[in-house]
């Protein structure tokens, strides 16, 4: 790296351009939330006053955060995430990889923490039992001859130096699945009518039809409510379609959603049209039959020589509870008129028969359509980010040396420790296990 | 006794413990700092059983869902969460002070749900768009992290107390409060705890779009909010490892930082219209 560490690469390293993204995206996003966002010309000219609207239109500003300034930003802050982890991994990957036997023993004895002792015993055998103190405690020493003396050496999670640099990554997954989703994604709406197929849905920026390569059929749509009137449900019955057959069937609801060959189709919307579901039996002779009805429109069941119509509806309450005024004639005596309260079964007597009637309202379903190639990128780097962030923040890298070397017929210790964080939890595991070699009773230390 | 009982009495038990850490602050009357803490741990433990209650409360009305659904809810959790994460910050670092510092604001919550006539404490059933797992997951995690992040404003506002003390006098005021590098390291500590909820609240909340709306993130003005929120911590975090910022501007930090996340909790609600509007309520 040595060679481009010129100025213009140390700009795009530095931490200050970090600092400088991270105020700007907020800045810009702050104005986001405040200018509302992807409404129609007219609106900022209303709002804002003509020139300002203008000024608005040529930053992109109604649709800011695909703007290409916006986007530019988040470019920078990606360049930037980039080379300053390019910059300091070797650095990074050094400290973890290093062979920590070479450490020179003047630079133990700066360390802190570190302890002295000297000891009665040879040599080898305070080796061998500091060793074997080190493997009970957890650690996993090496072993190495150096400056004449002899040096232990473990350390715990030194791969958590990358932590910092998993998060960095992890954005960048992130950016690259939103990029993936931008690219190959699409995103629809379609609303459609009980009973009615769905081949087609239309895409949310162009508004163009795009087919579908397989079929939905609405089965049904039932809208519930509390006691209180609040909404309870909105659920979508599905049929998904293929060369004719039916593959699967699934009830949608607004957090419960229909997945099918990469598509995700989510209820959104509904809405409530002035059509009903009519139906009529003949009591005597079971006779059935089905209308789609709609307010002041005349409707004949021929083979029973019956017309009928909708001659008053009374809008459906906060409950979704409606009233239908039927006019019905089957040609012999006096037309029946009567109410028909929204699903409840009414009998109606006529000179020859029974009559049931049943009324439903006819209801479109609006589902929401998308598909998303890149949400599991998206996914995976929200994990990497959350495993990262505990890594760099609670994690540290923790180094134990144990310099064991003779003096003057005598054998002397010097322990020394180091953590890249969380120093003083450090210090306490370091003074429990030097304690450990200080009661150790083969040891026989004392300190120097 | 119901829940909503419970939480009354919680929040007059913080008001009592808010002024007990007050009183021992400011008249250095170690002794009754005993007090403090029992007494808090008493609100803790009766609002933990309001809670409870609520959420048993609900199923036995037929709604049954756990009680962090609308803005009411939410108070009384952000003021649970604060009391429990000061209380371990409390026992980790033994220091009571901090408590002068921590408890006032989960008594404001508190009393801001119980007093404000904007929100209903009824336990009302879930609309449609609520009705997910996903629920728990993102409340709890933003919520620990919004309390964090309370906490880290009152330990910055005690650091810059402390900071205007002159040092001559040891009987003074400020002298009881921790050291400046301690109370330092203690905001940092919890700016990094809230920060890792907070991404998490922003996932879980991603993810959670993502099952119901079809897309996992579209500047809503409270995702757009809440990341505003993450870059103020993230530059904190940059400025410090980095540039070895410390001290005062880390303080400040803490307090601004904790300004937005009011803003993206609260101020968007209000403010801002957006797909999170049920939160109003």
């Amino acid at each position: 790296m040595k060679k481009s560490k010129n100025s213009f690469w140390e700009f795009f390293a530095s931490v200050k351009l970090a600092l400088f993204c991270f105020f700007t995206l907020a800045f810009a996003s702050i104005a986001g939330t405040i200018i509302p966002q992807n409404e129609t010309a007219g609106f900022y000219i209303q709002k804002f006053g003509e020139t300002t609207a203008e000024i608005f239109r040529l930053l992109n500003i109604p649709d800011m955060y695909h703007a290409w300034w916006f986007l530019a930003l988040l470019s920078l802050f990606s360049i930037n995430l980039i080379v300053c982890s390019i910059d300091r991994l070797p650095t990074v990957w050094k400290m973890v990889v290093m062979d920590n036997l070479a450490t020179k023993v003047d630079r133990l004895e700066k360390m802190s923490p570190r302890m002295r002792y000297g000891s009665t015993q040879t040599k080898s055998g305070v080796v061998t039992k500091v060793e074997e103190i080190l493997k009970g405690a957890g650690w996993k020493p090496k072993q190495g001859e150096r400056e004449g003396g002899t040096l232990l050496f473990a350390q715990k999670t030194p791969w958590v130096r990358f932590g910092v640099y998993i998060v960095h990554l992890s954005i960048l997954v992130i950016f690259g699945g939103a990029i993936i989703g931008s690219l190959f994604g699409e995103n629809g709406s379609v609303m459609a009518r009980e009973k009615s197929i769905i081949s087609n849905y239309f895409d949310r920026n162009t508004s163009e039809r795009v087919p579908l390569d397989f079929e939905i059929r609405v089965d049904d749509f039932t809208l519930s409510y509390y006691d209180t009137g609040a909404p309870k449900e909105f659920r979508s019955d599905l049929t998904v379609i293929e060369g004719g057959k039916e593959i699967l069937q699934k009830s949608i609801v607004v957090n419960d959603p229909l997945d099918y060959k990469g598509y995700t189709f989510y209820q959104a919307s509904y809405q409530a049209n002035d059509t009903f579901w009519i139906t009529i039996q003949n009591q005597n002779t079971g006779a059935r039959e089905v209308f789609l009805a709609r307010p002041g429109v005349e409707m004949k069941w021929q083979a029973a020589g019956i017309t009928l119509g909708i001659i008053n509806l009374l809008q459906p309450d906060q409950l979704g509870r409606y009233r239908l005024k039927i006019w019905f004639s089957d040609g012999k005596g006096e037309p029946s008129v009567f109410w028909l309260d929204g699903k409840t079964l009414v009998s109606v007597e006529r000179p020859d028969t029974t009559y049931a009637f049943k009324s439903e309202q006819v209801f479109s379903t609006g589902l929401q359509v998308s598909k998303d190639p890149g949400v599991w990128p998206v996914y995976i780097g929200c994990i990497m980010m959350l495993f990262g962030l505990v890594v760099a923040f609670f994690l540290s890298h923790k180094r134990i040396w144990v310099y064991i070397y003779e003096e003057t017929g005598k054998t002397k210790l010097l322990v020394a420790g180091s953590s890249n964080k969380n120093k003083p939890n450090f210090e306490n595991m370091f003074n429990a296990l030097v304690e450990k070699l200080e009661d150790n009773e083969t040891l026989q230390l004392s300190k120097e | 006794m119901d829940s909503s009982k419970l939480l009354g009495i919680t929040t007059f038990i913080y008001l009592f413990s808010s002024a007990i850490y007050l009183v021992m602050f400011i008249f250095r009357t170690k002794k009754i700092g005993m007090l403090a803490t029992v007494v808090t741990i008493i609100g803790l433990l009766v609002q933990t059983a309001g809670i409870g209650m609520r959420w048993v409360e609900s199923y036995q009305m037929g709604i049954g869902h756990a009680p962090l659904s609308n803005m009411y809810e939410s108070l009384v959790f952000f003021s649970w969460s604060i009391v429990l994460l000061y209380l371990i910050v409390e026992f980790i670092y033994k220091n009571k002070v901090i408590g002068a510092f921590a408890v006032p604001f989960a008594f404001a919550s508190m009393a801001y749900a119980s007093l404000s006539p904007e929100f209903s404490s009824a336990i009302t059933p879930l609309v449609p768009a609520l009705q997910s797992n996903w629920l728990i997951a993102h409340v709890f995690t933003c919520f620990i992290g919004y309390a964090a992040f309370a906490v880290a404003c009152g330990t910055g506002i005690m650091y810059l107390i402390k900071s205007r003390d002159t040092g001559d006098s040891p009987g003074s005021l400020l002298a009881t409060l921790p050291s400046l590098k301690v109370i330092d390291d203690i905001t940092h500590k919890i700016i990094l705890f809230g920060f890792i909820w907070l991404s998490a609240g922003i996932i879980s909340g991603a993810v959670w779009a993502n099952s119901a709306w079809g897309t996992y993130w579209s500047w809503d003005p409270k995702e757009t909010w809440s990341l505003i929120t993450w870059f103020i911590y993230a530059s904190a975090l940059h400025a410090r490892f980095t540039r070895g910022w410390g001290g005062k501007r880390i303080a400040w930090i803490a307090i601004f930082g904790f300004l937005a996340v009011i803003f993206t909790y609260y101020g968007v609600n209000f403010l801002l219209s957006g797909l999170h509007s049920y939160g109003a309520s």
